[in-house]
C-alpha cells in the first residue's frame, strides 16, 4: 500500500471540507463540515501510526475522536440556542458583532 | 507521478483495490455533503463517508479506532446531527438557502489548498510503500499506551467531555 493514497485521500477529504465551511449557509451544515475536516486528519494520523509500526498515531486518533465528540455536543446546543433567539441558523446572519 | 496508481510494484492488489473503491464512494459522499439541497440528505450522505472511513481504518489495520469510529460517529455524533437538523428547521425537503452567497470563493481556496497539500505529499512521500501490517493491531496495545505515558490527557479528556456534556445542558436549558 502506498503511503501516498492514504494522505491524498485525507488531503481531498480536508479541502471537500474546508469548501463546505466556507460555502455552508446553516450552522449544522458547517458542522458537518467541520466533522469531514476531524476525520481527515484521523485518516492522516492512521497512515502514519502504520508507516511507523507505533501505536501512538491509534491513540491520537482516539483522542481526536472524543474531542469531535464534545465539539458536536457544544456546537448543536450553541445552534440550537442561536434558533431559539433568532428563528433562523444562517451564519451570514449573525452580525451583532460589528468587526 | 506513478506514485498514484493503485497496483503498483509489491503492494498488495486487492487491499489497494479494496482502498480504491471505497476511497471513490467516500468522495463522491463527501461532495454531496457539501453540495445536497437537503439537510437530511446531506446528513446521511455524512454517515456514508464516516462508515467508509471506518472502512479504511481496517484495512489499515487499526480495529479498534474503526469500532470506536462507528459507536462515537455513526451511533452518537450522527444522532445528534438528526436531533439538530430536526429542532432547527420546519420545511422537510428542498431547502433553498442553504449556501452562501459568496460560496464561489470556497472553489479556488479548496482547489488551491488541495494543490498545494497534494504537491507537498507527493513531493514528500513519492513512492514510499507502506509495510503491510503483520495483522490487526492489539487492543492491549493501545490501553498500554493509554494507561501509561498518555495518562494525563487521558484523564484531560475526561473532565473535557465532563465540561462539554454540562456545557451543552446548560446552552441548550429553556429557562
Amino acid at each position: 500500500m502506498l503511503a501516498v493514497n492514504f494522505l491524498l485521500l485525507a488531503a481531498v477529504l480536508f479541502c471537500i471540507g474546508v469548501y463546505g465551511v466556507i460555502a455552508r449557509r446553516n450552522a449544522v451544515m458547517v458542522l458537518m463540515s467541520i466533522e469531514l475536516i476531524l476525520n481527515s486528519v484521523n485518516l492522516n494520523l492512521i497512515a502514519f501510526s502504520l508507516m511507523t509500526g507505533a501505536v501512538d498515531g491509534q491513540v491520537f486518533a482516539l483522542y481526536v475522536i472524543a474531542i469531535a465528540a464534545a465539539e458536536v455536543g457544544v456546537g448543536l446546543a450553541m445552534v440550537l440556542m442561536i434558533y431559539r433567539n433568532r428563528r433562523s441558523i444562517a451564519v451570514d446572519g449573525l452580525s451583532e458583532m460589528k468587526g | 507521478m506513478n506514485a498514484v496508481i493503485l497496483a503498483a510494484d509489491g503492494v498488495n492488489v486487492a487491499q489497494n483495490v479494496a482502498f480504491g473503491i471505497i476511497a471513490a464512494i467516500m468522495i463522491f459522499a463527501a461532495l454531496s455533503v457539501v453540495t445536497s439541497k437537503n439537510v437530511v440528505h446531506a446528513a446521511l450522505w455524512l454517515v456514508v463517508v464516516l462508515a467508509g472511513v471506518a472502512a479504511q481504518y481496517i484495512l489499515a489495520a487499526a480495529e479498534f479506532v474503526a469500532i470506536s469510529q462507528v459507536l462515537v460517529y455513526i451511533g452518537a455524533v450522527m444522532v445528534l446531527f438528526l436531533f439538530g437538523i430536526m429542532l432547527t428547521r420546519a420545511q422537510i425537503g428542498k431547502e433553498f438557502g442553504l449556501t452562501n452567497s459568496a460560496w464561489p470563493l470556497g472553489i479556488p481556496v479548496a482547489v488551491s489548498l488541495l494543490g498545494l497539500l497534494a504537491w507537498v505529499i507527493i513531493d514528500a512521500y513519492e513512492d514510499d510503500v507502506i509495510p503491510e501490517p503483520a495483522g490487526p493491531t492489539p487492543t492491549e496495545a493501545l490501553s498500554d499506551q493509554f494507561l501509561s505515558i498518555y495518562l494525563l490527557p487521558f484523564l484531560a479528556i475526561s473532565f473535557v467531555l465532563l465540561a462539554a456534556a454540562i456545557g451543552a445542558i446548560v446552552l441548550a436549558r429553556k429557562d
